[in-house]
Formats: structure tokens, C-alpha cells, sequence
């Protein structure tokens, strides 16, 4: 067992990674400093200016380039920064990465990883806060990731660079420096299992990514009560695990989805309604979410973005008196 | 110039690629007018000599990446005639297998990294392809066609400065048409133009004639020996003139017929022609090639015609592997 922060935990694996397969190489702005989260500390020096490219700050080309060079049989992990910053290279991520095989009939395959920092993060306001995977679900022939813990970065990380697909990897932005106690082995992690954080027969919770360590609080407190909690981390968002949600639905009658970032059309909108469509014997449904306004500054206006323990905890009970 | 004079056989053959290109696309404009072909085609007449004569200076291993516009650049590159033409018309045994059409011609066989519906999509994807190949120990080079109207997106000045920090052999070339869409480039294009913007990052370029395909080959060539000898990129800017409107349906009302007819006096079929009667090739064999071109055209279009359309389910097939239609994620029920 080591003591590891999640960025440590992610260039290690990254570093794991690159060792097995010459052909992956990293490209982004300041990643031979290890990026902002130190989530590439090491690399530089381990793999060389070849494999770790610094690049300038060129949204669209970084993600524009890595797409070329995957067309030409290389792997490259594209560094996004923050998920604000892939809106300058939307072209190249939803119009190029996402279609290429499909629309060349299967000739070409974009093996990149989109990594995307994503996530509130107190102070940083409307244009460095900001929570979207959502929208890349709706993309087709993208992957979407959006792990919440160290060893499910570690292990969805290595799928995403052996995979084939396009992926687009968001990481807990807020979560980058918290330290987590680690096994020895960190081996890759099947894309569309959810992973179940409490089991119970009251109340299925589902969240992912930022908001799962409060979901867990809220958990625990609802537990201290009495109430049997199911709660369950997605993990990644396409594939979803559409099954272990509606079997745990069928059992509670219960669901509460809880989602980090705007609840309109977010990701949870289609969890939600997919147990609506779906589930059997279904006695309550509700989304907890961000509201819809850009994120603030002041941290009393800030505020109002943030899922908290205590709103979630409120929101199962409402939930269990239907 | 240091390459090597053009024996007549040679330039039969560049004017034979070019003919290629203006029937192919001649043909599949009438048949989409006639209700044969689905969509809308975007011709590149009167602009063939740019692919050809930078295409013959490339080899296999070289790359491309192109545009909306860019029937001539996979022709030009060695992509299957007819794989293309029956993705055109959007039938089995297309090169895209009928998901792509016109728009996304693309024919990785031969290194052709495809054609592309975003005006100067192909520049980023350039650069990246010279950096893979760099990585993976090629000495390939990657010849990116965009038109002027691209020179005013962002990518264009990223590519630039990307392929000059990095010294990627990536041949820039500006197929500069004279229109963006329905409008003089000239109106909406600040400075001097594409070669002041390239040589502003260090990026070292020529202004050519776009339709002497042989001017356009030597230049290509010389730069290709340059950038495989580990120059860095280079910049071609090829001055040339859209014969048709800016799709098949475009009547191109906003151009004078004077323009037009002074433009078809310089049709690029035309100034080759001329190379070739200088050079000692009879008018009648020019004409020999012009009806093989021909023949050969109106075969492989009747092969498109009678060619099966691809089944429905190939919908739902190549989007990808984790997560496809296929694995039942579908919620809302997908209608099938």
C-alpha cells in the first residue's frame, strides 16, 4: 500500500504505459513541466522531447495534430489543460476525431486520448469551472470517461491508450492533489462497469466524477440513519452501465442522480430517463444538479454550483417518504 | 531548376491526370443534376493542374490532406477511380463504403488522409501527420491542399507556426482559387496575401502559376528534396480560377462572363496542351488521350450506376468499438 496523490497515480500509470508501447506519445501546453495538476511529472525526463511535446497554446492544432498523427499510426495522448479549453478545438474533436472512421468507412482509426481536467474548482469562474462531458456523450464514435478515484484513473487511463476508439479522459480537476491509499497493481478497468460504493435495498444514488465524494458523505450519513443506500459511481458516461443501474432500480424503486454541472440536457438527463423509460415498479426519480447560470466568482455566489453532502442527504429522504 | 528536363511522355501523363479529373467531375456533375448522384458536388475545374503537379513531385509514402474541394487531390494522389467514383454516386465498394460521398473522398491506400467538409480542417491534421511520422522514423513529407478562403481561419496560422517550430516537412499549398463560397477572396482577405502570412513565421514559399502544371511540379519538387533533407516546411501559392460556382447547383452569379472567359483562356488542359505541342506531341494524339480519359470515365460510371446501394444496417457499422450501436446502447430506443 502507497500513499499517492491522483496526479502522481496518473504519471505513473501514464509512464507504465509508455514503456509497454513506443508508439504512445503525449502532446500539450507545459506538459514537460508535468502539466498543471503534475499529472505528467517525470514523463519529460523518462521519454524525451519527442514523446512529450511541449506545445504552444493552439487548442485547435494540438487536438488537429494529435488526430494526424494517429492517422499515421502513432498514439497520442492529447492534453487539454482544463475542459474550458477544448471549446477552441471543438472542430477538430467533434467534426474530425469523432467521425474519421466512420465517414472514410473504416480506413482510419483516431487512437487518441483527449485527457480534460474538468470540474468546479473554487474561485476559477465561468471560463475555468466549467462541467460538459455531457455534451461529448451525445457525439457519436467518442468514449467518454469521467473517473472520481485514483485507482479508476489509473485503470480507465490504461484502457483509454490501449483502446482504439477515440476517447475523451475527464479527470477530477479538484481531486488532482488528494491523497489515496494505493494497492500495488492498478490494472486496467473495463469501459461501461459501474462501480458500487455502498450497497442497500432503500435508495439507488448515482453520480460520477466531482461529485461522487460527496455523494459518498451523503451516503454514509443516510446509512448512520438506517437507510440502505445503492450507491454507484458510473465512471464513464459512454458506454454508461445502463444495467447495474436499472437492476439496483428495480430493487430500491428509488433513484436519485446526482451530476456535477448544468442539469439541462447534462448527462444525468439521460440517466434520468432512461430509468424513466426503463425501470419497473419505479416509485420516485429526481436529478439533483447545478442550476443553469454560468459559474460565479464570489464564493457566495459560487455557492449555488455546488452539490453539497447535506442537499443530497435531503434529497434521498424526500425521495424515501414517496 | 535542378530537376530533370520532362521527356513528352511525362507530360502526357500529367496532362492525362488532369483530363481525369476534369471529366470525372464534368460527369458527376451532370449525373447530379441529373438525379443520379445524391448530395451536391463541389468541382474543381479549371484548378487540376495544382494536385497533379504537386502529386507527381510526392511518392506513395507521402501524404495529403485535403478539402470540400478534393476529388482532384485523391485522383491526383493515385486513389481507385472507381472506388471513387461508386462513392460518389454512394453504392457498395465505394472507397468510404458509401458513409463518406463526395465530402470525405478519402483513399488511405495510397496516402490520401482525406478530403474534409471544414474550410482549412486538413491543415491541423497536416502537421500532426508529419509529427507522427517523424516519431515513427519515416522520412514521408505531408503536402496539405487548402484554398483562400482558408488563409483567414485560425488553423491556418496554428498549422504555420507548428509545422516552423517543429520543423515538420509539410508542403503548404495554397490552391487559390479567387473565391470563398459565393465571394471574392479579394474582398474578405486583408495583406498581401498567403505567402506574406507564411513567410511571417519563417515558413520560405513561391507564388506560381496554378495552372502550368509543369511550373507547379518543379517547384513541388525542389521543395519536397528540401523538406525530406530535413528543411522544414514550405509554402506554395498557387494562382488559379474556379470555372464552376461553388457547388454543383451555384450558378456563380456574382462573377462577370468576362472574367470567366478571360479564366477559360487559361484553362490548365489548355496551357498543357501547349507544352505538349512545343515538345513535339501531335494534336491528334492530345485528342487519343482525351477519348481514353473518356471511355474510361464513362465505364467506371456505369459500373457506379448499376451498383448496389449498401445495405441499411451498414448504418450502424465503423463508429466504434466501445460502446457501438451494436453492444445495445441505445436509450432512446434507436429507430431501426
Amino acid at each position: 500500500m502507497n500513499t499517492l496523490t491522483m496526479g502522481e497515480v496518473a504519471a505513473r500509470t501514464l509512464a507504465d504505459e509508455m514503456r509497454r508501447d513506443g508508439r504512445i506519445w503525449v502532446l500539450g501546453e507545459d506538459v514537460q513541466a508535468g502539466g498543471i495538476f503534475q499529472q505528467y511529472k517525470g514523463l519529460f525526463q523518462e521519454f524525451g522531447g519527442l514523446r512529450v511535446v511541449n506545445t504552444p497554446i493552439a487548442e485547435s492544432t494540438i487536438m488537429g495534430a494529435g488526430l494526424g498523427a494517429a492517422l499515421v499510426g502513432t498514439r497520442p495522448v492529447i492534453e487539454m489543460r482544463i475542459a474550458d479549453f477544448v471549446m477552441p478545438a471543438i472542430d477538430e474533436l467533434v467534426n474530425q476525431i469523432a467521425k474519421v472512421r466512420y465517414m472514410f468507412g473504416g480506413q482510419a482509426r483516431a487512437s487518441v486520448v483527449v485527457r480534460v481536467p474538468h470540474g468546479l474548482h473554487p474561485g476559477s469562474a465561468a471560463q475555468h469551472s466549467q462541467v460538459i462531458e455531457g455534451w461529448f456523450v451525445n457525439v457519436p464514435g467518442l468514449v467518454v470517461a469521467a473517473p472520481s478515484t485514483a485507482l479508476d484513473l489509473a485503470g480507465l487511463l490504461r484502457t483509454a491508450v490501449r483502446s482504439d476508439d477515440p476517447v475523451v479522459f475527464f479527470e477530477p480537476k479538484a481531486l488532482f492533489r488528494t491523497p489515496a491509499d494505493m494497492p500495488d497493481d492498478w490494472p486496467a478497468i473495463a469501459f461501461g462497469k459501474a462501480a458500487r460504493r455502498m450497497a442497500g435495498d432503500d435508495i439507488t444514488i448515482v453520480s460520477w466524477a466531482q461529485a461522487m465524494p460527496a455523494a459518498c458523505e451523503a451516503g454514509q450519513a443516510l446509512a448512520a440513519d438506517g437507510v440502505g443506500v445503492d450507491l454507484f459511481d458510473l465512471r464513464t458516461l459512454w458506454p454508461w452501465d445502463e444495467e447495474a443501474i436499472l437492476a439496483s432500480a428495480a430493487r430500491t424503486g428509488r433513484v436519485l442522480v446526482v451530476q456535477e454541472g448544468v442539469g439541462a440536457a447534462g448527462f444525468g438527463a439521460e440517466v434520468a430517463s432512461t430509468v424513466a423509460e426503463k425501470a419497473t415498479g419505479l416509485k420516485g426519480l429526481k436529478r439533483l444538479t447545478s442550476p443553469r447560470i454560468p459559474v460565479p466568482f464570489a464564493p457566495t455566489l459560487e455557492e449555488a454550483c455546488f452539490i453539497r453532502p447535506g442537499a443530497i442527504a435531503e434529497a434521498a429522504r424526500a425521495l424515501l417518504r414517496r | 531548376m535542378s530537376s530533370p528536363p520532362m521527356t513528352a511522355d511525362h507530360l502526357a501523363d500529367l496532362y492525362r491526370r488532369m483530363k481525369t479529373i476534369r471529366v470525372f467531375e464534368d460527369t458527376c456533375v451532370a449525373a447530379h443534376k441529373a438525379g443520379e448522384i445524391p448530395g451536391y458536388i463541389h468541382s474543381s475545374a479549371g484548378q487540376e493542374a495544382v494536385p497533379v503537379g504537386v502529386c507527381s513531385a510526392l511518392e506513395t509514402r507521402d501524404r495529403i490532406t485535403s478539402t470540400h474541394r478534393g476529388h482532384g487531390h485523391g485522383l491526383a494522389k493515385g486513389a481507385d477511380l472507381q472506388g471513387m467514383m461508386l462513392e460518389l454516386y454512394g453504392r457498395v465498394g465505394g472507397l468510404c463504403g458509401g458513409k463518406g460521398g463526395s465530402m470525405h473522398v478519402a483513399d488511405f491506400s495510397v496516402g490520401m488522409l482525406g478530403a474534409n467538409g471544414i474550410v482549412a480542417g486538413g491543415i491541423p491534421i497536416a502537421v500532426g501527420a508529419a509529427q507522427g511520422l517523424r516519431l515513427m522514423g519515416s522520412d514521408a513529407v505531408v503536402a496539405c491542399f487548402f484554398g483562400d478562403g482558408a488563409v483567414n481561419r485560425g488553423p491556418f496560422l496554428e498549422g504555420l507556426n507548428w509545422a516552423a517550430v517543429y520543423n515538420l516537412p509539410v508542403l503548404f499549398v495554397c490552391e487559390d482559387n479567387t473565391f470563398s463560397a459565393f465571394t471574392h477572396s479579394a474582398t474578405t482577405t486583408a495583406g498581401p496575401g498567403p505567402l506574406a502570412r507564411a513567410e511571417s513565421c519563417g515558413v520560405p514559399g513561391e507564388r506560381i502559376d496554378g495552372n502550368d502544371v509543369i511550373a507547379i511540379r518543379a517547384a513541388a519538387a525542389q521543395m519536397v528534396r528540401a523538406m525530406r533533407a530535413g528543411g522544414g516546411p514550405r509554402f506554395l501559392w498557387c494562382k488559379t480560377y474556379r470555372f464552376s460556382g461553388h457547388v454543383s447547383v451555384d450558378p456563380a452569379a456574382y462573377r462577370s462572363q468576362e472574367d470567366l472567359d478571360a479564366a477559360l483562356k487559361r484553362d490548365p488542359l489548355l496551357v498543357a496542351r501547349g507544352r505538349l505541342a512545343a515538345a513535339g506531341v501531335a494534336a491528334a494524339a492530345v485528342d487519343g488521350v482525351d477519348a481514353a480519359v473518356e471511355a474510361e470515365i464513362a465505364r467506371v460510371q456505369a459500373v457506379a450506376r448499376s451498383a448496389p446501394f449498401p445495405p441499411p444496417p451498414e448504418a450502424f457499422t465503423d463508429v466504434q468499438d466501445i460502446g457501438s450501436p451494436a453492444m445495445g446502447l441505445t436509450a432512446p430506443e434507436a429507430v431501426r
